[in-house]
């Protein structure tokens, strides 16, 4: 029984079957990559893990519970973090202010009005963010304006981001997609050390082959909307259904 | 100090020195001079500059923190100046449970309003306040009349119950607003020379409850609450994303401006006891927006640069009339000074609306960070000349080393 259990799920746009029966395991403690050609159904398949999106029929239960009819909030609250395509930080605010956001945000993300203490008296808060800060390798930039961070310093402090909330399920939308080639190695190295120091699930969709095989232990191919065939990189690599559909074409 | 850093203390005490020096700085020309026509150092003006200034920073803690464009707010103001009247017919003349309860009705008013209208974000919510403004608007105009007493306004009376108070003085007036005793409208006049300047119970008083708002505007500002607020305006995606649900702290906002409205309109009616449905107009709704954005949204002081910029422009260039144009350009020939006279005439008198507009246009194309920024600017401009300056002695004095 894996965390993420996705059982017979079908999405449809109009005349277009984005998924048509998806089934997907992803087992805890596991690097699970998500790949596919363009239109595929990746994106929707994550939209519909996070709340973006409903399903038209099938179940998406996480550690037990069905994360279906829940806002994105709420669910994010089980412990799903997601990382987007494009970097989805708070642009007007400084780095240090974007890491505070998630350090202030209850576990239960109940409501506080805490609007007659300051910032600055709470001790402990910015510790916490100062810390996530060096780990993420920015504290040098806390008092920049975030907007103006490269592509590759706004995803590094949006994945700090996410696991300031300590979440059991990262979800990676294309981390690197657009990213110079030291930014993409810079991001697999970062992953890669964020595995190896904490219990985390971490599901990818990834475009670019390099990252996936450097990172994933079990790959989804999707196609058409149904998972073609789940394995590990190895036996993915030579699966010739995977090289017609998929590798074949970039070979 | 009183828990803020030092810029901050430094600006509350800016503002705190302007408040209390109002009645001198307002009133620089002597009377009976030509630039008399400029003095804005008048109880009646001065208390609405503070009582907008307050009105215009509890916008701001909606507007510039979380984007959330109100086109309602007056509502709240009418709402509050109604509750104020109220209570001085009902309880007693004495201004402080009236504006307690201005505040309180206009929060909670703030809080059914913002509950619905919140469902929205960006120009439907915009609309959906507006729509609700001129709902109010519309109601205390006809049906509510019982309670707004419809076209004519809300006005006090001889036979007002009053229970801690009497419902007629004396000599058979009505009584007036008060702080325990100290008379809103008492006025002391200081002569200086030629210079008059008045010192108002009512201005005071609304000075010291806006130094009161512009401190807790601060510390909302500076709050964790604060930054939330600014997360909000910045990215509700990533807001969500975080387990952060946006709507009650934005709903938290807009009750807290909605108190802030209310304060102003319990303090107008503390000055001047009677409410119209005329003030919970859009026109009223659209100038706070106007005051905040040509203050600089988003900032601590703008708004109140804003409130008071408008304010100025409101009671002072609608003064100007022709007679007063051909005194000042009486010096030109005959032909000129008439010309003149027709060219600025646009400008003036009823026509102020036309420069308030122009120079709200070049506020917002060349300042879009409005006042504030524009202060800035001349600021930087001043260090800058003073660094060159520094600059250019190192240059010189490098070559005898």
């Amino acid at each position: 029984m894996g965390i993420l259990e996705v059982k017979n799920v079908n999405k449809r746009f109009g005349g277009l079957q984005a998924l048509s029966d998806v089934n997907l395991s992803i087992a805890e403690n596991t690097v699970h990559a998500i790949i596919g050609p363009n239109g595929a159904g990746k994106s929707t398949l994550l939209n519909c893990l996070v709340g973006k999106l409903i399903p038209d029929t099938g179940s998406v239960m996480f550690d037990g519970q069905s994360v279906l009819g829940r806002a994105p909030y709420e669910i994010n609250q089980m412990g799903i973090s997601r990382v987007f395509q494009t970097p989805e930080i708070f642009g007007d605010l400084t780095v240090l202010e974007n890491m505070l956001i998630p350090c202030f945000a209850k576990r239960d993300g109940s409501f506080e009005m805490n609007a007659l203490t300051s910032v600055t008296s709470q001790k402990d808060v910015l510790a916490k963010a100062e810390h996530m800060l060096e780990e993420m390798n920015m504290a040098d930039k806390r008092h920049m304006h975030s907007a103006s961070m490269s592509r590759g310093d706004k995803r590094r402090l949006e994945i700090g981001m996410c696991l300031s909330q300590e979440p059991r399920l990262l979800l990676l939308d294309e981390p690197t997609a657009g990213m110079a080639r030291a930014d993409t190695n810079n991001t697999i190295d970062l992953l890669k050390q964020i595995k190896s120091e904490r219990d985390i699930t971490i599901a990818i969709i990834e475009h670019d082959m390099h990252v996936v095989f450097s990172l994933a232990e079990r790959i989804t191919v999707l196609a058409q909307g149904t998972p073609l065939v789940e394995d590990t990189p190895d036996k993915i690599k030579g699966h010739p259904k995977v090289r017609e559909a998929y590798l074949g074409e970039s070979a | 100090m009183f828990g803020l850093n030092a810029r901050d203390t430094s600006l509350l005490i800016v503002v705190a020195i302007l408040a209390l020096c109002a009645p001198f700085i307002l009133n620089p020309f002597p009377q009976g001079s030509a630039m008399a026509q400029f003095n804005a150092g008048y109880p009646d003006l001065m208390q609405r500059f503070v009582i907008f200034g307050i009105f215009a920073i509890g916008f701001n803690i909606l507007f510039g923190l979380t984007g959330y464009l109100s086109f309602g707010h007056a509502a709240f103001l009418g709402v509050g100046s109604y509750s104020a009247v109220w209570m001085f017919k009902l309880l007693s003349m004495n201004v402080i449970p009236a504006i307690l309860l201005s505040v309180i009705v206009a929060g909670l008013f703030a809080l059914l309003i913002g509950y619905v209208s919140l469902r929205r974000s960006g120009i439907y919510f915009s609309i959906l306040t507006l729509a609700f403004a001129q709902m109010s608007f519309a109601l205390a105009y006809s049906v509510l009349t019982p309670i707004t007493n419809g076209e004519t306004g809300l006005q006090l009376s001889l036979n007002d119950p009053r229970i801690l108070g009497v419902s007629q003085t004396a000599d058979g007036s009505i009584p007036v607003t008060n702080l325990f005793g100290l008379e809103m409208r008492g006025t002391y006049q200081m002569d200086v020379g030629p210079w008059m300047f008045q010192f108002n119970a009512g201005y005071y008083l609304s000075a010291l409850i806006m130094l009161i708002a512009f401190y807790l505007s601060i510390r909302i500002f500076r709050s964790p609450f604060g930054m939330m607020l600014r997360a909000v305006k910045s990215n509700q995606q990533r807001m969500n994303y975080t387990g952060l649900n946006a709507r009650p702290y934005t709903l938290a906002a807009f009750v807290i401006s909605g108190m802030y409205a209310g304060l102003a309109g319990g303090l107008l009616a503390s000055m001047d006891p009677l409410a119209g449905a005329e003030r919970m107009q859009w026109t009223a709704s659209g100038e706070v927006v106007l005051m905040t954005i040509l203050g600089g949204a988003g900032t601590l002081i703008g708004p109140i640069l804003g409130a008071g910029f408008i304010k100025y422009f409101e009671n002072i260039f609608s003064k100007i009339n022709d007679t007063v144009l051909h005194q000042w350009f009486g010096f030109l020939p005959d032909g000129l000074e008439d010309f003149v006279v027709f060219i600025v005439h646009p400008f003036i008198g009823k026509g102020w609306h036309l420069t308030l507009g122009i120079l709200f246009m070049l506020v917002v194309i060349f300042l879009p960070g409005g006042l504030v920024q524009g202060g800035q600017k001349i600021g930087k401009w001043l260090r800058g000349n003073k660094a060159g300056e520094d600059d250019a002695s190192k240059a010189s004095t490098k070559p005898a080393e």
